[in-house]
């Protein structure tokens, strides 16, 4: 899932100052299950805005309000006969929803609440961890189900590099080295000969390095 | 308002199965507290949510508490300590926004604590006082205050 933080309360307050309307518009979708943007944290900011405007004596009309995605046009959909009663959006979804909500209100004025952190996983309760960066061309099977573009600091494609030490990385020693891990995992395997292999200079392309991407598929559309 | 015309409205969001059982214990027993407090029951503090502690604030508490059980002692294993976590989350938050994260706080208690309730709630509701009523009353009373 898309993983993300709530972005500090003095940044929001600054972000909707001049605007006395506001819709706080949450996703049900990723940012509800890392607990940053769904129904339940629009009422909790929507909250927060209400408390801290009454004290500073002004007026905030807001409209709390989740959708299903934001990141499809349908469910964008649901809000525009509202839009036209209110000065600002304000979205708790991941930086790909709002933007498709600043898309569909072209005249709207679209604000996030949260900043889009990494593709990850719940390790647990209240703790989330990178897993991926989306970099276009998957090489898991090469490297024990282990990512080294996001689990190792400098995306190393054959590491471990110098810097690891006692299977922790010199960037911070709470992060595990990425390749140690690659290296256990395939030793547990029995695919070290899979480490042996030498894996070519990555095409980044496929990732952020060819511009943005798209995914097209005929067979889909209509 | 002067300090001493100002009466705090609280709200305590107590633990059936200590903090509650306490104030009716604290009945039983006579002992004055102030009338400031206004209990509401929940079937454990685990049951506590963000949003209830700040929707009682928004709604015109001028303090809130939540009393649960000792800790280690929670009917349900560990939902007093989860309670202390939001708590501290939500002060946090009020914090952030400036209207203050004392007005705010968690306490622990067992049943058999009668003296020990009336004398959370006397220790609140002097904590509330000396902090005035909450900052949106203050503003609402100095906007209808100015009007001529």
């Amino acid at each position: 899932m898309i993983v993300g933080s709530r972005k500090p309360m003095e940044e929001i307050e600054a972000m909707i100052d001049p605007f006395e309307r506001i819709i706080v518009l949450g996703c049900r979708e990723c940012v509800t299950v890392c607990s940053v943007g769904g129904e339940k944290e629009v009422g909790i900011l929507a909250a927060e805005l209400r408390l801290s405007r009454k004290q500073k004596g002004r007026a905030i009309d807001i409209l709390e309000f989740s959708l299903e995605r934001q990141c499809d046009h349908e469910y964008i959909e649901q809000i525009r006969t509202q839009v036209a009663n209110y000065d600002a959006i304000l979205s708790m979804a991941c930086g790909a929803g709002v933007q498709f909500v600043a898309e569909s209100y072209p005249e709207m004025p679209v604000f996030p609440a949260v900043n889009t952190t990494f593709i990850g996983v719940t390790e647990e309760q209240g703790l989330w961890t990178e897993r991926c960066q989306a970099c276009g061309n998957c090489i898991l099977h090469l490297t024990g189900g282990i990512c080294p573009v996001s689990r190792c600091s400098k995306s190393l494609m054959n590491g471990p590099c110098g810097g690891s030490s006692d299977g922790k990385c010199e960037v911070n020693k709470e992060i595990v080295c990425g390749w140690q891990l690659i290296i256990e995992r395939l030793k547990q395997l029995g695919q070290l000969d899979k480490y042996e292999e030498y894996i070519p200079i990555k095409d980044w392309s496929s990732s952020r390095a060819g511009g943005p991407r798209k995914v097209v598929r005929e067979d889909l559309r209509i | 308002m002067s300090e001493s015309e100002f009466e705090p409205k609280i709200v305590a969001f107590c633990c059936h199965y200590c903090a509650y059982t306490a104030a009716d214990l604290a009945g039983s027993m006579r002992l004055q507290y102030p009338p400031n407090v206004r209990v509401v029951r929940l079937p454990c503090t685990g049951k506590v949510d963000i949003l209830y502690l700040l929707k009682a604030f928004e709604d015109g508490a001028d303090g809130v508490y939540v009393a649960g059980c000792m800790e280690g002692d929670c009917h349900f294993i560990n939902g007093n300590f989860r309670a202390k976590k939001r708590v501290h989350y939500a002060k946090k938050l009020l914090d952030e926004i400036g209207f203050g994260g004392d007005r705010l706080e968690m306490f622990n208690m067992s049943a058999s604590m009668g003296p020990r309730f009336a004398e959370v709630a006397r220790e609140m509701v002097d904590r509330i006082k000396k902090l005035g009523p909450s900052p949106i009353k203050t503003v609402q009373t100095q906007k209808s205050g100015d009007k001529p």
